[in-house]
């Protein structure tokens, strides 16, 4: 992987594929993502951030959905993480977004997820959380975290 | 309290740690001088990820890889997994590559954090620094409620570094 500071015009964009109930590669995807983030020389704190909200995202797709992708877009003034997936949507945004609120199955409490604080962390660690769902057809979490 | 930490912090080392926990080191033996300022003793991941402050060591039940995932987002120094349940060599393999320490502790969780506390070794709360944390600033006690509608609010906005 190139390994490079931003300069001012620079941006860049990379997408990672996500695998719905593959357990064993859940987190590669955030893993990526806050590698890339070091290598351009983002910040320490931002980059747990955006690597803590990635995560949980990701495990979102990995625990509830068939697929997913994530995608990380960069600039020098803004990070944007966007993860959206097919599988089957979420029935009340308000009610996920509830601390404590969770549809995961047991087997995933056991790993210590589904504890119903997902997209509550994911809100707290960006600057901007935006959730569209359809029912029956997949989500996508568009975050963005401001460089300051 | 016997505690072994001067009030000029400085934590505890994790092979001091081992110590303390009778334990054993089992992965990233050559990084067990550098030293935690905090713990987090939790089996649930997304609260470790809420409140666990970077450069801690999280003590915790469970041995998946997802534990040594968790700790790489936080950049954690070290995990200790309580009871001796060892984690599998994949996830031993992980937190190699991320240079992390692994310590077995035979005792359960709350008489392992409580030989770190009375060490000395305070938790991640408990300085009152939240901006050490992952978050940009403290969390409210309401629940956030996301943006539902995808129109542009604040896109054109840049701020600083």
């Amino acid at each position: 992987m190139e390994v490079r500071n931003l300069d001012s015009a620079a941006s860049l964009h990379y997408t990672f594929d996500v695998q719905g109930g593959d357990f064993g590669k859940a987190g590669d995807a955030s893993s990526r993502v806050k590698r890339i983030l070091q290598q351009i020389g983002a910040g320490p704190e931002i980059v747990r951030r955006v690597a803590v909200a990635c995560y949980e995202a990701e495990m979102n797709v990995v625990i509830h959905a068939h697929k997913g992708k994530v995608t990380l877009d960069a600039d020098l003034q803004r990070i944007a993480v966007t993860v959206e997936d097919e599988g089957p949507g979420i029935e009340d945004i308000d009610q996920a977004m509830t601390p404590g609120f969770s549809t995961a199955p047991d087997s995933v409490r056991e790993m210590g997820f589904g504890a119903g604080m997902g997209l509550p962390n994911m809100k707290s660690c960006s600057s901007d959380l935006r959730i569209d769902s359809v029912k029956g057809v997949g989500t996508t979490v568009r975050m963005t975290f401001d460089n300051a | 309290m016997n505690s072994e930490i001067s009030d000029a912090g400085g934590g505890l080392t994790l092979r001091r740690i081992r110590e303390i926990l009778d334990g054993e080191i089992i992965c990233g033996e050559q990084f067990a001088d550098s030293a935690v300022g905090s713990a987090c003793g939790c089996d649930l991941m997304s609260d470790v990820l809420a409140f666990t402050r970077p450069g801690s060591v999280l003590l915790t039940g469970l041995t998946n890889s997802q534990v040594v995932r968790t700790a790489e987002m936080l950049d954690l120094k070290g995990i200790v997994f309580v009871r001796s349940k060892k984690p599998d060599e994949r996830t031993v393999k992980m937190a190699e590559a991320l240079q992390l320490v692994l310590i077995l502790s035979p005792h359960p969780l709350y008489e392992s954090c409580g030989r770190l506390y009375v060490s000395g070794l305070g938790g991640c709360q408990d300085v009152g620094r939240a901006g050490d944390t992952c978050h940009a600033e403290p969390d409210s006690a309401e629940p956030r409620h996301a943006e539902l509608d995808s129109a542009s609010r604040d896109d054109g906005e840049t701020i600083r570094a």
